[in-house]
């Protein structure tokens, strides 16, 4: 994988930030995006843009085509049997809520079991803390050991014939750790339950199979994924999805509509209420092609490499604390950390200052943050177009927030370079 | 660099950031107010004493970042022992300094930093008051 070549098709990289080169630490949060995908947009909008599903006149078709063809791009990307598991929604919240709310609704009732971990998102705990007040459900977490990695062990005990649902992220978005869902969908399906895999942050760095994990539902975000914002997607097996009730009603979702009643489309549009965001879902489309060009074992072996020399250089500076596993098979490329007193939204200013972009905050993890006993911690994600240089530069720009704290600062042969 | 970060993290804000002044709880207390800023994870406890119509006495502590908790700390020292009527003065034309200077502009996510104490004292009076 040569990460320079790549590095040109994202047009972004060149831009300078304060005088300075971007360096973008915070795919995590979204992904740049590749011309490939910019282009599919401008091309969708210049050459053949109109509504999909509707007309019978070229343009449309384009556009239909386009837009189906995307599903099946994500299908062979995530390895689904069946198109019609792919439902398009915006984001990885939305795919969460039409399950919550589709599938919950009718599935969960008074005393069942819901069983998440406490390493979850706030997008994959708050649904179901609303589902759960509404039907009298009991929420319960899978805890996660100070090493980062969810506790194994506690899940065979929370997982029993009580659990109807495992919702479960498939890599921390926070502490790195690729959490081992294979076996927590075993553990439900002894149960009798059903697993959704929160893939936010899987699906865009590494293989993911859904046949293989064998996972029900599977959230993803178009947008950590080279793709636009406002594109993501909902994999369900089929014979769930065919017996989930509607999420949101209005054209296209219809077969047939009468005053007081309607008969619901065949899957996916099922799902797919009202105009969709058919541009995005194709930018989408681009987005796989642009990243099974490269492959996802490439990918994530280039996030691995980087993510050891990561926790390699930044654990040797003094006062650096990260948070999660140390083990570069067993995460993803999300750091976080903290630095001495320093907190990390000043952390983040200062090296706003030298071009490095960093995330500051929660990551929309408080009960994780409880957890960790902070109130925030910095974090420093990386992707394909990343490098070591980049990750020598974070540390070296370390150096200036810690000399105006008053931290210890980088070792000499770090700090002096530049 | 041309973003004036020292003029940001002056001398005077890591120095009430490190020594926070006012820094604890206070007992007994008029009334005890929670502010919290959602986006970064700030998080400051208010205690606030009122006499006569006036701020005996205020004593905060929380954490978050140097601006969030320096803020707070050069408040107390702003307000402790003013009339009421002065206290809202002051927490007015903070507000609207926030919104019309220069150097915290530049630097817009950090408004919220620099303003959640000044909210929270806020809060705290009216819950006193009431």
């Amino acid at each position: 994988m040569n990460v320079e070549q790549i590095r040109k098709d994202f047009p972004i990289l060149a831009r300078q930030i304060n005088g300075k080169p971007l360096v973008y630490l915070d795919s995590a949060a979204t992904s740049q995006k590749p011309l490939a995908v910019i282009e599919a947009l401008d091309h969708y909008y210049r050459t053949y843009n109109a509504n999909v599903h509707r007309g019978v006149y070229a343009l449309s078709e384009e556009a239909t085509e386009a837009y189906e063809g995307a599903r099946d791009k994500v299908q062979a990307f995530i390895g689904a049997a069946q198109r019609e598991s792919i439902i398009f929604v915006r984001n990885t919240t939305e795919a969460i809520n039409l399950v919550a709310y589709a599938w919950g609704r009718s599935n969960i009732h008074q005393g069942d079991e819901i069983v998440l971990t406490e390493l979850e998102h706030h997008s994959n705990l708050v649904p179901w803390q609303i589902l759960a007040a509404e039907k009298g459900a009991i929420l319960k977490h899978i805890p996660v050991l100070d090493d980062g990695t969810l506790d194994v062990g506690q899940a065979r005990q929370l997982i029993t014939e009580r659990t109807k649902l495992v919702a479960v992220s498939h890599m921390s978005n926070v502490l790195g750790t690729i959490n081992p869902v294979k076996e927590l969908a075993q553990l439900a399906h002894a149960a009798g339950a059903i697993i959704l895999l929160d893939g936010a942050q899987s699906v865009p760095h590494m293989a993911v199979d859904v046949q293989d994990l064998d996972c029900d539902f599977l959230a993803a975000s178009g947008h950590k994924m080279l793709a636009p914002m406002g594109s993501g997607f909902l994999y369900g097996k089929v014979a769930l999805l065919e017996a989930m009730p509607p999420f949101l009603g209005g054209g296209d979702m219809i077969r047939q509509v009468w005053l007081d009643h309607a008969s619901y489309n065949d899957l996916p549009w099922k799902f797919e209420a009202g105009t969709p965001n058919a541009a995005d879902a194709i930018g989408l489309g681009a987005a796989v092609d642009y990243l099974r060009s490269i492959g996802m074992d490439a990918v994530r072996e280039h996030e691995k490499q980087l993510t050891a020399y990561a926790l390699g250089t930044l654990g040797e500076l003094p006062e650096v604390e990260i948070h999660g596993p140390r083990d570069p098979d067993i995460r993803g490329g999300a750091i976080s950390f903290c630095y001495g007193d320093v907190h990390p939204h000043d952390l983040a200013q200062i090296l706003d200052g030298e071009g490095v972009c960093i995330r500051a905050g929660h990551h929309c993890c408080h009960p994780l943050m409880r957890k960790l006993g902070v109130s925030a911690t910095a974090r420093a994600s990386f992707y394909l177009y990343n490098t070591e240089d980049e990750i020598d530069t974070l540390v070296r720009s370390l150096g200036k927030a810690g000399q105006l704290f008053g931290v210890p600062v980088p070792s000499p042969a770090a700090a002096g370079e530049g | 660099m041309s973003l004036p970060l020292d003029d940001l993290y002056r001398e005077i804000i890591l120095d009430h950031y490190k020594q926070p002044r006012n820094r604890g709880e206070l007992d007994p207390h008029t009334a005890r107010v929670e502010g919290n800023n959602p986006l970064c994870g700030d998080e400051i406890q208010l205690d606030v004493r009122l006499k006569d119509g006036e701020l005996e006495d205020l004593a905060f502590q929380g954490r978050g970042c140097s601006i969030s908790q320096a803020s707070a700390s050069m408040m107390t020292e702003a307000v402790k022992a003013r009339r009421l009527d002065d206290v809202q003065h002051l927490i007015d034309s903070f507000k609207g300094m926030m919104h019309g200077q220069e150097v915290v502009q530049k630097f817009p996510v950090r408004i919220k930093c620099a303003l959640l104490a000044w909210t929270t004292l806020e809060e705290a009076l009216k819950e006193a008051s009431s």
